[in-house]
């Protein structure tokens, strides 16, 4: 290998290779050959080609400014709801392809304007480096921020105005892109996690429990044992019509009343409480789970298991909806149900329990 | 009517008094009796019941009792019905291979007509959910997909995956995939709540809406259209991460050494 090494390789070429030079010796077979000749690039020696690559960098940024625009007006434009047909991915949604595409092309642009730039027109002279105990001297630190200057002065940041100032939009733009899906964090919540709308339900205006598919009211002998049901708040003194999916508060309102009806033979409940808030076996709990209130109704008719998919929060539903598994820090809540004169089941308070995750000024 | 009463003390008279009712007792009885395809019918039904008793006594007595009444291996079948017979025999599930979590899905080794024949005994133990016929699980509305996929959302994606894919339950359970189950089983799962599924009887999800079930869950897996491109078995984050890390990491690994390699040299260019 050393015999292969020609002269014009050994370092006393170059003149920052100094120092290291003398050592190298046709004897010693482990010299520092030393840094190569430094080879300037086609942009180092014609301004020309330093121009060009000056305009391909801010043209990079340029795309990406244009790209983020585009994000921002897909999001605003392109109803979510259009399915288009692109090659070779199919029949895919019009509105996250559009997104995907800009903000790759606006992140990507970037990136490769950095890479090029820094290819093309930053210094590329090579400096070898000593190593030095790990604590820096106060001359080391100087050095290091003349360095720096160095460094940005090389970078020809401060000179090439072209780059630095689309560089500067570019990175302005991007985080819009965030922001813009950010537009829906609303304002703090107050003390409306409190209380959930089966609140005005009191034992003179009871609310009734609406089944979510088929919009009527239940009676209490059209739960089977081993099913599962899912309820809503009926017609109250606020919501004469009940609450619809076509009211505007809709998400929120069912976010924190959504109920899961069970039916469980009375002597299988170990819970007397729980079953106390029941009616003859039927127990309606909260489908909000306490650990940070992912939906769960992974109901296992067998083993009264309630799963929530997100991070295995494990409840037994004839336990009072104990946890048994997992993260979740309070049982579920339970809604105390009974039927009216007519048969039809009914809620005559709130949850026992505020509804979903814990929070800081839950007091139970 | 004087002749009438002059012969009523003839011999004969009482025989044509009997012919009389015998005529009348006929007609009215060919008037309200059941037709008589109703008869050949139950006929046919007992025959079925009898041959399904001789099927249970071999493949399924051992675990669920000669009469169906269940064992410590296995539970009643008593008014269970011949929707969940249909069900567990017909995806295989029954005659189960080994306890555990789950009975899983397998190749079934009863034909159709055994099934039935099965089914028609286990009905006979007890009144229970009846194996539904082609209209009940077909539905014919235009709409029914997009409401079927509501209610699916709403009722079933929280264990079988939002496209039906399936998903994993507690303890070895897990809810499986709906991609190649027969309408008629999807329906009779709803009816019937197999293993550890609750059940969704009519009285709280009626009939039409288990169709538009039914007929959301073959759309999904026949011929729905991917919003996001590659659907990657809409697995949702494993699959996805797993790409992303794979394809998304390896495509800029490539492109870092592509960079690399790449001088820019007055030299060589
Ligand atoms: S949200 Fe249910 S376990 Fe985390």
């Amino acid at each position: 290998m050393s015999q292969d090494m020609s002269d014009d390789k050994l370092p006393q070429a170059h003149g920052a290779g100094e120092g290291h030079g003398e050592v190298a010796a046709a004897d010693n077979p482990f010299a520092d050959p030393g840094l190569p000749p430094h080879e300037p690039r086609r942009t180092d020696i014609d301004e020309r080609a330093a121009k060009r690559a000056e305009r391909q960098v801010s043209l990079l940024f340029i795309v990406s400014m244009l790209a983020t625009v585009g994000f921002i007006a897909s999001y605003v434009a392109i109803d979510p709801a259009k399915i288009v047909y692109i090659f070779p991915l199919g029949h895919i949604s019009a509105l996250n392809f559009a997104l995907g595409m800009t903000l790759g092309v606006a992140l990507f642009c970037i990136g490769a304007g950095a890479v090029h730039w820094a290819r093309t027109l930053m210094s590329d002279v090579e400096l070898p480096a000593e190593r030095h105990p790990i604590e820096a001297d106060d001359e080391v630190r100087a050095d290091v921020i003349q360095q720096f200057k160095t460094g940005a002065g090389e970078s020809g940041f401060g000179r090439r105005k072209m780059i630095r100032n689309t560089l500067i939009g570019s990175m302005a733009l991007v985080p819009l892109s965030g922001v813009v899906l950010l537009r829906d964090l609303g304002p703090l919540p107050g003390t409306s996690l409190d209380t959930t709308a089966w609140k005005e339900a009191t034992p003179t205006t009871p609310i009734r429990l609406i089944n979510v598919n088929t919009n009527l009211p239940m009676k209490a002998e059209d739960i089977a044992v081993g099913s599962l049901t899912f309820a809503k708040p009926g017609p109250s003194a606020l919501r004469p019509d009940g609450l619809q999916e076509s009211d505007e508060d809709f998400q929120q309102v069912i976010a924190k009343s959504a109920l899961m009806l069970i039916r469980i033979q009375p002597s299988d409940i170990k819970d007397a409480k729980s079953a106390a808030l029941g009616f003859e076996g039927v127990l309606a709990y909260s489908k909000i789970c306490t650990h940070v209130g992912c939906p769960i109704s992974l109901y296992e008719q067998q083993t009264h298991h309630a799963l929530c998919p997100c991070h295995q929060s494990t409840f037994d539903l004839s336990d009072g909806a104990r946890v048994i598994f997992g993260p979740a820090g309070h049982p579920l809540p339970q809604l105390k149900i009974t039927t009216d004169a007519s048969g039809y089941l009914i809620a005559t308070q709130d949850f026992d329990l505020p509804v979903g995750p814990s929070f800081w000024e839950r007091n139970a | 009517m004087k002749k009438l009463s002059a012969r009523r003390r003839h011999p004969l008279a009482a025989l044509v008094v009997l012919l009389f009712a015998l005529v009348a007792s006929g007609g009215l009885y060919a008037a309200f009796a059941p037709a008589e395809k109703a008869q050949a019918d139950s006929s046919a039904q007992s025959l079925a019941i009898d041959e399904g008793k001789r099927l249970f006594a071999v493949g399924c007595s051992s675990c669920h009792g000669l009469n169906g009444q269940g064992s410590s291996m296995g539970p009643s079948l008593v008014g269970v019905g011949s929707a969940a017979v249909d069900f567990q025999v017909g995806t295989g599930r029954m005659p189960a291979q080994q306890p555990g979590a789950q009975v899983p899905r397998k190749k079934g080794i009863y034909s159709q007509a055994e099934i039935d024949q099965l089914a028609a005994f286990v009905a006979s133990l007890g009144p229970g959910p009846v194996t539904p016929t082609q209209e009940q699980y077909t539905a014919t509305e235009t709409d029914a997909i997009s409401k079927g996929g509501e209610l699916f959302r709403t009722n079933c994606s929280q264990c079988h995956n939002f496209a039906g894919a399936g998903g994993a339950l507690t303890q070895g359970k897990f809810a499986p995939s709906l991609e190649n189950v027969d309408p008629k089983h999807i329906y009779e799962a709803m009816q019937t709540g197999p293993q550890n599924m609750p059940s969704f009887p009519d009285t709280t999800m009626p009939e039409k809406q288990k169709q538009e079930i039914v007929a959301f869950v073959r759309y999904q897996a026949n011929e729905a259209p991917n919003p996001g491109g590659l659907s990657l078995g809409s697995l949702g984050p494993v699959t996805e991460g797993l790409f992303g890390w794979i394809f998304g990491l390896g495509v800029l690994i490539a492109v870092a050494i592509w960079v690399a390699a790449h001088t820019t040299k007055a030299k060589k260019s």
